[in-house]
């Protein structure tokens, strides 16, 4: 039994998609709403112990732009699957998945820190790789790949010490 | 300019002395004992491990002795991708180090950013702080910044510190503060005549 | 200071903190901050560090330092041209990096490496393997006080950076897999030249653990600091030789085999207590069965020599430069591939058992030459992650084990 007849035996929700991948992996879609239960699923009854990563695509212009991706692994199945949706709009928004793996903590800050979307629920959701005060979410298509005021905050900083 | 070579004194039993001009002295002393601060920020970095290694062992030229405190290191080796995020750590190390001081920019990133045209990436640390030496490669070969050592060498060795210590003990110094006033840009004009002009006096970074 | 302050300033310190009464320095908590520049944090990583006496009570580690944004550059650049960024990731194996993404863009790409290719990226890749190791070794040892171990190592990896340079051309950073296979061939002299060092090398791990293993400093220096449990390695992500040394026989060349690993006669090293002394042993059985593989893939390569060892397929792989010269249409395919090459529409995930963890590259595409995304699925975040859940309570020293111990480069933490 691979991932998704796994997940598809333990209960699958009624908006799940399944998609073509390219990979070895299972890939489907849920709604955004969704997704927590499917994750909770996966880890309680599939066996998927391990998250290895989260992250997300921007395919703008379209409607709903970001696609959010998470990987599994079940380390006694050897199989993996991957789980996408889709957000949008000014404030893009998820649920966490920090309570079912801590360890996807720091992949949901740099989710956030790229692409501005926020994880709810997430406790100390802050910028990971961007300093404190950036401006701009840079894996975002409308960013350019030379930055905006790249060295802002910097000069903010030389002018207080002197 | 002066030289260490014995007076002659016309008498072989008065070798014990020898007569030079202070600046030499002094500048011998410096070039030949050039305490590294290894600012190793990324590949460059392993590099400069390889060369305070046993193959190329730097101790040849008396710069075997890095410090990871500032205050301890005349010589400053900006090793690797400067971020805007580093840039006000890789500032503060510079400041906090002793007068004088000399930094060497090690690869392409450090000395022009290199490949990293990006959003977070400082292009060249020369828009914080004046550089001595350029050395390019990504990462330069140990032999590369052993040769820029030697430059550097060269470079201490026309300096004139009697003259820099008179022009500063005319003027006060500010309290707490060695940090030179010199907007970006003109950093990057003086310094980089500073190191490719053959046979120009060096400059007093 | 009040305490309230002290917990402002470290919004890391959890609300169980359970503070040793008994410590007759208990209660003056102190904040030290360490890094981004510092000898024992191997690269640029700063971490804020609350101290209750000389025990660590809470522990925040702030990256960044070094983000280069990389996946971003891959959306400008084009997929070819990225290869270049990847020897820079995790810029102590640069090898292990390029196949990884060589493997990703194969996956979305749909096509095989012809078997000597892949014999060659095996030993380009436990090669890489062990010089990794070297540098884990040598570093952690330095900090723990052991200097020896920092010129015993850096000596073999000299002798393995000359072997890459015969080869590749370049001490580090070489950049020498391409999609469909490898650059060029495996001379003969330079396939002795390996075998001459891999068969030297078992003898100089001796000569390391003769130094370290039974060394009383050392194995009190990491034995039971940082342990985990198979569990806490999985909730954090962790994988590679820290998921290894917890007792989870877990190894993506054994679990999902590339490359033809499933052919190779090699074994899984285990640990039991999962502390940073396993995790020492670990990789040091690791080096031993990587110079194992390594020379069972010299000995396929005098197999099938003459063989290629870089597809024909002209959609994705650039003609050899003498043939440009004299054939129009070779011509035509280089212009290609280097303007425009497409991949299918779609997404892939490809992961390789580098020497830090899983080490994998998501990647998009929309069927155009411009890439959608390139996501590095890097271990050395997670495993920068797991500091402060292993470092709690133990003392400030101990610090140096766990950082030396999770062997983390910064290149791939922060991209």
């Amino acid at each position: 039994m691979n991932g998704l007849e796994r997940l598809q035996a333990a209960g699958a929700p009624a908006s799940l998609i399944e998609q073509p991948s390219r990979d070895n992996a299972a890939c489907v879609r849920v709604a955004a709403a969704d997704v927590y239960g499917t994750l909770q699923t996966l880890r309680d009854a599939c066996g998927f112990g391990t998250v290895t990563f989260i992250t997300a695509i921007d395919r703008s212009p379209a409607e709903d732009r970001f696609e959010i991706a998470w990987q599994l692994r079940s380390v006694e199945h050897v199989d993996r699957i991957r789980v996408t949706t889709r957000v949008g709009g000014d404030a893009p928004s998820v649920r966490s998945a920090t309570d079912l793996w801590p360890g996807s903590a720091y992949m949901e800050r740099e989710c956030y820190d790229m692409f501005g979307i926020h994880f709810e629920g997430h406790v100390g959701l802050k910028r990971l790789l961007m300093p404190e005060g950036y401006d701009h979410f840079p894996l975002r298509k409308e960013f350019p790949h030379q930055g905006i005021e790249p060295d802002r905050l910097y000069r903010e900083w030389e002018r207080t010490r002197s | 300019m002066g030289s260490l070579v014995p007076a002659d004194t016309g008498s072989s039993q008065e070798a014990g002395f020898f007569a030079s001009r202070l600046d030499a002295l002094v500048n011998w002393g410096r070039k030949n004992s050039l305490w590294p601060m290894p600012l190793g920020l990324s590949c460059c970095g392993i590099e400069l491990m390889a060369m305070i290694g046993p193959k190329f062992d730097i101790a040849r030229f008396g710069a075997e002795a890095a410090r990871f405190s500032p205050r301890q290191c005349d010589l400053l080796i900006v090793a690797g991708t400067l971020t805007w995020k580093m840039a006000e750590a890789t500032r503060t190390i510079y400041d906090q180090m002793p007068d004088p001081k000399w930094v060497i920019a090690m690869g392409v990133c450090s000395s022009s950013g290199g490949m990293y045209d990006s959003y977070s990436v400082v292009q060249g640390v020369d828009m914080i702080l004046p550089v001595d030496v350029y050395v390019p490669g990504c990462p330069p070969r140990p032999d590369a910044v052993i040769d820029a050592l030697i430059k550097l060498q060269r470079k201490i060795e026309r300096e004139s510190p009697t003259r820099r210590l008179a022009e500063m003990s005319s003027k006060p110094l500010e309290a707490g503060t060695n940090t030179f006033n010199m907007a970006p840009n003109d950093a990057i004009k003086t310094h980089r005549i500073g190191t490719f002009l053959e046979g120009d006096e060096g400059d007093d970074a | 200071m009040s305490d309230a302050r002290i917990y402002e300033w470290a919004p890391g310190v959890p609300a169980d903190l359970d503070l040793d009464q008994d410590d007759p320095l208990h209660g003056e908590l102190l904040q030290i901050n360490m890094g981004p520049q510092h000898p024992a944090t191997h690269g640029v990583l700063r971490l804020k560090v609350t101290l209750d006496g000389e025990v660590i009570a809470a522990c925040e580690p702030v990256v960044g330092y070094l983000h280069r944004g990389k996946e971003k550059t891959c959306e400008s650049l084009g997929w070819r041209k990225f290869f270049v960024h990847t020897d820079r990731l995790d810029y102590v194996q640069p090898l292990l990096n390029n196949t990884s993404y060589a493997m990703a863009l194969e996956q979305l790409a749909g096509i095989d490496v012809p078997q000597r290719g892949q014999e060659i990226r095996v030993l380009l890749m436990e090669t890489s393997r062990i010089m990794a190791h070297l540098i884990y070794l040598g570093t952690t040892a330095i900090d723990l006080g052991a200097v020896t171990m920092f010129f015993l190592t850096f000596t073999e990896r000299e002798k393995a950076y000359d072997l890459l340079d015969a080869y590749t051309g370049h001490r580090m950073n070489n950049t020498y897999i391409r999609m469909g296979g490898v650059y060029a061939d495996v001379e003969e002299d330079v396939a002795r030249a390996f075998r001459a060092w891999l068969v030297q090398f078992p003898g100089k791990i001796d000569e390391f653990e003769s130094l370290l293993t039974g060394n009383r400093i050392w194995y009190d220096r990491n034995k039971d600091v940082g342990s985990l449990t198979v569990k806490e390695c999985q909730d954090w992500a962790l994988t590679g030789p820290i998921l290894r040394a917890a007792g989870c026989a877990s190894d993506l060349r054994k679990d999902e085999p590339y490359c033809g690993y499933e052919t190779y006669d090699f074994d899984i090293p285990v640990g039991t207590l999962g502390d940073s002394y396993d995790r020492y042993l670990v990789r040091i059985e690791e080096m031993r069965q990587s110079v194992k593989i390594a020379l069972q893939a010299l000995d396929r390569l005098e197999q099938s020599k003459g063989a290629d060892y870089l597809l024909e397929d002209r959609r994705y792989v650039l003609p050899p430069k003498g043939r440009t010269h004299e054939s129009m249409e070779e011509l035509i395919f280089q212009f290609k591939v280097v303007t425009d090459m497409r991949l299918p529409k779609g997404e892939a995930y490809v992961g390789v058992e580098s020497s830090k963890g899983e080490l994998g590259f998501f990647l998009a595409s929309d069927g155009t030459s411009d890439p959608l995304r390139c996501h590095v699925r890097a271990p050395g975040l997670m495993n920068v992650q797991a500091i402060p859940l292993i470092a709690k309570g133990r003392l400030l020293s101990d610090m140096m084990a766990i950082i030396g111990s999770l062997d983390f480069v910064m290149g791939e933490v922060d991209r």
